[in-house]
């Protein structure tokens, strides 16, 4: 399964959003671009360019942008809602609840600058409570992408499944992962690394440091599976159960908080359906202080030498 | 269907409404009596809509912003023949399409879900634009409370429907004076409301909401801004004990209540 040996060079992730929403919109003249003042950071400027009435800025209004997309869905337009996370979720929430996800429509939310990517702006602009917030709606698949591959993957599976989902993207460079070509396929985890001794389970831009993590622990004599589990709802059962059952011990890791969020949804699976020893790594609960993203992941346990010690911890529990 | 066939109907649409919410034992009957000439006028005169064909792409959309007064929108898509009149009487009951909130999955003939307010307007802002995009013919129409116009997501979509140029979208605001708990005078008031609406953009029409010639023409007309239609009308209207008053806001009536309110509205037709 190590066939694929990933490049180092990091890509923002927003550059393969932005080019393959370009490349769709210019093969299907129904999409449409919804965004809140956010141009500039959902790197929306060659979308406007080609195709400036297209693009529907509503202005720093969120709630009003959330209504707005729900209309022109309605309307039979395919409407992407690109906005920063924090204040996509957070300040429209209702609206993505009943607009959205309650009446079943064709929207794409698109949160920018996802987890803790706007660092020392601060708690105001973190996101760390979007997979808790959005994963309990029904309806409403909740997408956090780990590299470029899968970002572009992930955008053209949107405009191609009728519905709304919730893409999480981040504004972090990361190395890629998955193999170019790469298909995505909703609530399906993906296999980067076969291991016998424990899982490793994350997404987004965690998900390469818990390849390093298994490389670290490989060199300590552990082998660890690792999971892309890029969709947090609809969760891959199975894929979390074999884990389970096959390595006896598992590990998530996620920027977002450790309420709610992805481990919180891995949990419940292996609580339910193979009870395993578990280390949920994240925001610890708390308004983090001030610093980078890199700071504040490496702060909370999660370098790659941090999460390899987590693992071992966790195996010592079986 | 002229002015006099739709007076009838609408005093028909009241009388099943008030039935229905007398027989689920819950409703918002204040607001459905206020709404119900609106709604008469919007689905037997204005609208372009096929009936049978409850998702047509040129059919003119309409949103219910204020949700909670689903009963009597139910009971005109009933009259109207989206749904069948024998299943008002299922309306609250477990597994009933007929929600306390109309469900556009559900239900055909409803276009969003709505329930919590301040959510219809901005919906209808975005159908509207996308007629715009798309060049469809179809106009959109939403109507909200008064109350509900306290909700700051509501001004959002005004200032965005004026910016957009929507001279293919009409708002409606029935405006009966009361919310929930109390006049709006005495919560958080909106006076004055027409140059409030002026300032951001639109054309703003004042009638009498209860008089359905009225509510005819200013549906119909059409301008070259976004057009916002002041409807002054009464709570519980079309019921003497009911009428301006904030008690029946979500109040049921008891059955002596009930006989009271079927003889004058029986007597009206």
């Amino acid at each position: 399964m190590n066939a694929h040996v990933p490049s180092q060079k990091l890509h923002d992730c927003r550059d393969a959003f932005a080019a393959t929403l370009e490349r769709l919109a210019a093969e299907d003249e129904t999409i449409v671009v919804v965004c809140n003042d956010s141009v500039g950071s959902s790197k929306l400027g060659g979308f406007k360019a080609k195709f400036p009435e297209r693009l529907i800025n509503v202005g720093i209004a969120e709630q009003n942008m959330i209504g707005v997309a729900a209309g022109l869905a309605n309307g039979g337009r395919i409407p992407y809602v690109c906005a920063a996370a924090p204040f996509l979720t957070g300040r429209a929430l209702e609206q993505i609840k009943a607009d959205i996800a309650y009446s079943n429509a064709n929207v794409k939310l698109v949160g920018i600058s996802s987890g803790m990517a706007y660092g020392d702006l601060g708690p105001t602009h973190h996101s760390i409570e979007d997979f808790a917030w959005t994963r309990v709606l029904p309806n409403l698949p909740v997408i956090a992408p780990c590299d470029h591959i899968e970002t572009a993957a992930a955008v053209e599976w949107a405009a191609h499944t009728a519905g709304p989902c919730f893409l999480r993207l981040s504004r972090v460079g990361v190395p890629d992962l998955l193999p170019e070509g790469h298909v995505f396929t909703v609530g399906k985890a993906n296999l980067l690394r076969e291991g016998s001794d424990v899982t490793l389970i994350a997404n987004g831009t965690l998900t390469h440091r818990m390849v390093k993590a298994a490389e670290i622990l490989a060199s300590r004599g552990v082998s660890a599976r690792v999971l892309n589990l890029a969709t947090v709802r609809p969760i891959d059962e199975d894929a979390i159960v074999a884990a389970a059952r096959e390595t006896g011990a598992i590990v998530t890791a996620e920027e977002h908080s450790t309420f709610g969020g992805l481990g919180s949804a891995v949990a419940e699976v292996v609580v339910d359906l193979a009870p395993v020893p578990m280390k949920r790594l994240g925001v610890p609960g708390i308004f983090a202080p001030t610093g980078s993203a890199e700071f504040l992941l490496n702060e909370f346990g999660m370098a790659p030498e941090a999460i390899a010690d987590a693992a071992e911890a966790v195996i010592r529990r079986k | 269907m002229e002015i006099d066939d739709l007076e009838r109907m609408a005093r028909q649409i009241r009388l099943r409404d008030l039935q229905a919410v007398f027989e689920a034992g819950a409703g918002h009957i204040g607001g459905e009596m206020s709404v119900i000439d609106v709604l008469t006028a919007l689905y037997f005169r204005v609208l372009k809509i096929w009936p049978d064909q409850p998702k047509h792409p040129e059919r003119d959309r309409f949103v219910l912003s204020k949700g909670h007064t689903a009963c009597a929108l139910y009971v005109t898509l009933a009259k109207r023949g989206f749904i069948p009149e024998d299943e008002i009487s299922t309306f609250l009951k477990p597994y009933s399409r007929l929600n306390g909130h109309p469900n556009c999955n559900k239900v055909p003939g409803v276009e969003t879900n709505t329930g919590p307010l301040g959510h219809g307007l901005p919906v209808a802002v975005g159908m509207a634009k996308a007629a715009k995009l798309s060049g469809a013919a179809y106009h959109t129409y939403v109507v909200t409370g008064d109350g509900e116009m306290q909700e700051g997501s509501n001004w959002e979509a005004i200032m965005a429907g004026a910016h957009f140029g929507l001279d293919n979208l009409t708002l409606l605001i029935d405006h009966n004076r009361f919310q929930q708990g109390a006049s709006i005078a005495d919560t958080n008031g909106l006076a004055p409301l027409r140059p409030k609406v002026e300032a951001f953009g639109w054309e703003v029409t004042e009638i009498n909401g209860n008089a359905m010639g009225e509510v005819v023409a200013a549906l119909e007309h059409r301008g070259s801004r976004p057009h916002c239609i002041v409807a002054h009308t009464n709570k519980g209207h079309g019921i003497s004990f009911m009428q301006d008053t904030v008690d029946w806001h979500h109040k049921v009536p008891n059955k002596e209540q009930y006989d009271i309110a079927v003889k004058e509205l029986s007597e009206a037709l």
